[in-house]
């Protein structure tokens, strides 16, 4: 309880209440979109976002490239296992302010109150970070990767690294960090940072190497300007790096051992600096381990220990589209939404399992939310699938696009041409599908909101609420 | 005519690789093995030893500023030998950061300047970091054929008098979105800033390419370059034609680009 006393403010709770009215008429016609309402709250109260905010508990922002929105369930998971409920959390991947805004608005009083000391997970697109932490101050600011995806929003790599380490001067001094220090790029955050610093890794000498042709973004060390070079390489830029002039991987306090793949998931030894846990992860893929040390190292900030993480982790349910598993009058459908070369690459590893051969639907729009550049498909080592395909389907706004990479990467002839029309390929694509066959779909962003709402409509059990 | 055989040679290949860019290698390529063409593909890396001479077609791609950087001292060392690989027409492909390395200059918002190779009379300029990036897909004509890809560069490129373009734009930035000129050609080399990658969806502009590269070689005994089944390829031109025009795509992208 706080005895701060709070005084309403008519501004505020009229425009908080005309959120909530733009949110009510969205979902009442069955949109799915989240960003309205904190669009609408903005312009009636520049600062709404702020004044919410300043009565929240524990405020954890979540940014990166890949896994932002799995990171932040499952820490929206792990504090709900340590019995801090209502967890305030801005939910499919509406990361920028005004999605902030919308969540705060949502979890507001009409008279415009959040609840006193809520703890809230906020997933912050890297863009956005800075504005979304002026607004929400963090207790714990985590950092999951830095790699290449829509760079036509946002300039190159480098200046989003140059950003961070601005917005950092702006976070409070007792603030901490959470690191994945297997990314060099993230590592160098916490040089000149004075707070306190979570750093959190892979140590697992048995994990496989990254393939040959799987992209490295950070070649080069931020700092010093030498050449980064690994002992070892998961995926992308992630791994056990070094650079000539002696800087090398910090030893991570939060990390993760003795890593398997199993039918539903992933199994590890998790590491924290008051203990150990067994996770069984129901999410498929090394970048799913990750995501789930991202999440473990906020809590460990906020001062969880290892049990509620480990029950948290594990009650944590794919978050939207991400990942799901779906049955369509018993055929069996998983999404896996990939917008960028290495999401899609880690996706595509985690269908390689050898004797099986999965119908494969792929959908690529070219929308903001996509990314407009659909170029990144030629960065996709999509060769790999090629044993494993049994039939072919794809779709989307650019599905021309993405039927020539494919041709290319000796992938099997779609049976029909590509179509424009997500409704057509699904149809398609499961025409070839038998009972008891997978029909693997990888969407887009928008083509995941649009097949994911057709699935429903076709009887699709297993869906994650939509209006949550 | 027995069986033609053509060199290949991606420039830094681990560098300039932006924006699928590899896939112009791999269409050169596919287009040559379809037609019976040996394609052998060589990548040229920083300190290796080569030479112009031993290839066919050169592909240089883009590279983010600090990766062109890199490349730039290892590149002027082969400045040379490059420019009498072109005056001998010599084939080029370079790409974005590639194309502006291929000209006289690059003027970093910094004021720095980074040294071209002078195959283009061009100079590029970048025009500060507060100016939003030329970004989005485009389409030109190009000897009275389209032309797709996407750009995404900061900085602007600027010809020279007598310099002729590659194409003209009908829709999206070029060079530096006021001339409405798109790349830029001297004898056998193109410039362009189009990603994609360019040549997958532009069949003809990567026979091109071979053909030229054919005739160089092989003078008046040069194969003919058969039709194949492109139909794939031309479907991948359309859509971006398509995506390129549509008002729906153009609208977006400014909303994109203000909020972003
Ligand atoms: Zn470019």
């Amino acid at each position: 309880m706080t005895n701060r006393r709070v005084r309403t403010n008519p501004r505020l709770a009229a425009a908080v209440l005309a959120g909530k009215t733009v949110r009510w008429a969205m979902r009442s016609l069955g949109s799915g979109g989240t960003a309205l309402p904190g669009l609408v709250v903005e312009r009636l109260h520049p600062h709404a976002a702020r004044q919410l905010a300043s009565r929240l508990g524990d405020t954890a922002l979540v940014t990166g490239t890949n896994g932002k929105t799995t990171t932040a369930a499952m820490l929206a998971s792990i504090l709900r296992a340590d019995g801090r409920d209502p967890v305030i959390h801005n939910r499919s991947g509406s990361n920028l302010l005004r999605g902030v805004t919308a969540a705060l608005v949502d979890a507001a009083s009409p008279l415009g109150l959040p609840p006193a000391r809520a703890p809230a997970v906020l997933e912050a697109d890297e863009a956005a970070l800075h504005s979304i932490a002026q607004a929400a101050p963090p207790t714990v600011a985590i950092f999951t990767n830095l790699m290449r995806d829509q760079l036509d929003r946002y300039g190159e790599i480098e200046s989003i690294a140059r950003r961070w380490t601005e917005t950092l001067a702006h976070l409070p001094p007792d603030a901490a960090l959470a690191l994945n220090v297997d990314d060099p790029l993230v590592a160098s955050l916490e040089q000149g940072w004075d707070g306190p610093v979570v750093r959190f890794g892979i140590e697992d000498d048995a994990v496989p190497d990254a393939p040959d042709g799987d992209i490295s973004d950070a070649v080069w060390d931020p700092t010093t300007h030498d050449d980064i070079q690994y002992s070892r390489r998961y995926f992308a830029q992630l791994g056990r790096w070094h650079t000539r002039s002696g800087r090398s991987r910090p030893t991570p306090a939060v990390c993760a051992e003795q890593i398997a793949a199993n039918e539903h998931g992933m199994s590890f030894r998790l590491s924290i600096p008051d203990g150990h846990a067994d996770v069984a992860l129901s999410a498929d893929g090394l970048y799913s381990v990750y995501n789930a040390l991202a999440a473990a190292a906020g809590a460990v900030a906020l001062g969880i220990s290892s049990k509620p993480i480990a029950r948290g982790l594990e009650a944590y349910q794919a978050a939207f589209g991400r990942q799901e598993d779906l049955s369509i009058h018993g055929r069996r459908v998983r999404l896996l939404l990939a917008k960028n070369p290495s999401g899609m690459n880690q996706a595509l590893r985690t269908l390689q399992r050898p004797g099986t051969r999965h119908h494969l639907l792929v959908l690529l729009n070219d929308g903001i939310a996509d990314g407009t550049d659909v170029s990144w498909i030629w960065d996709v080592d999509w060769e790999s699938q090629a044993p494993y395909c049994r039939s072919l389907t794809v779709g989307g706004r650019r599905a021309a696009d993405m039927a020539l990479r494919l041709e290319y990467a000796g992938l099997p002839a779609p049976a029909a041409p590509p179509q424009v029309d997500v409704g057509r390929a699904l149809r398609q694509a499961f025409d070839a599908v038998q009972p008891d066959d997978q029909l693997i779909i990888l969407p887009t962003y928008t083509a995941m909101l649009d097949v994911r709402q057709r699935l429903g409509r076709m009887g699709a059990t297993n869906l994650w609420d939509a209006a949550a | 005519m027995t069986s033609a055989a053509l060199n290949i040679a991606v420039l830094y290949p681990d560098l300039l690789n932006l924006y699928g860019d590899r896939g112009n290698a791999r269409a050169l390529e596919r287009r040559c093995t379809a037609r019976g063409i040996d394609a052998l593909v060589t990548a040229v890396n920083i300190g290796d030893d080569w030479s112009p001479q031993s290839a066919d077609i050169i592909l240089a791609g883009g590279g983010q500023d600090r990766e062109q950087r890199r490349v730039q001292a290892d590149l002027q060392r082969r400045g040379s030998a490059l420019r009498d690989y072109v005056d001998d027409d010599g084939v080029v492909l370079a790409v974005c950061g590639g194309f502006q390395l291929f000209g006289n200059h690059y003027r970093g918002w910094d004021g720095e300047i980074m040294e071209g190779i002078a195959v283009f009379d061009a100079v590029a300029t970048h025009p500060g970091p507060s100016v939003s990036r030329c970004v989005g897909n485009v389409v030109a004509l190009w000897e009275g054929e389209t032309v797709v890809g996407f750009e995404n560069h900061g900085g602007r490129t600027y010809l020279n008098d007598g310099q002729d373009p590659l194409a003209n734009v009908v829709s999206g930035f070029g060079n530096n979105g006021g001339d409405g000129l798109e790349g830029a050609r001297v004898d056998n080399a193109f410039g362009t800033y189009l990603h994609g990658a360019v040549l997958p969806k532009n069949p003809h502009l990567a026979d091109r390419l071979l053909q030229l590269a054919l005739q160089r070689r092989y003078g008046s005994d040069a194969p003919e370059l058969q039709p194949i089944d492109d139909r794939t390829a031309r479907r991948a031109h359309a859509a971006a034609l398509h995506s390129a025009l549509s008002t729906r795509d153009s609208r977006e992208s400014r909303l994109g680009r203000r909020f972003a």
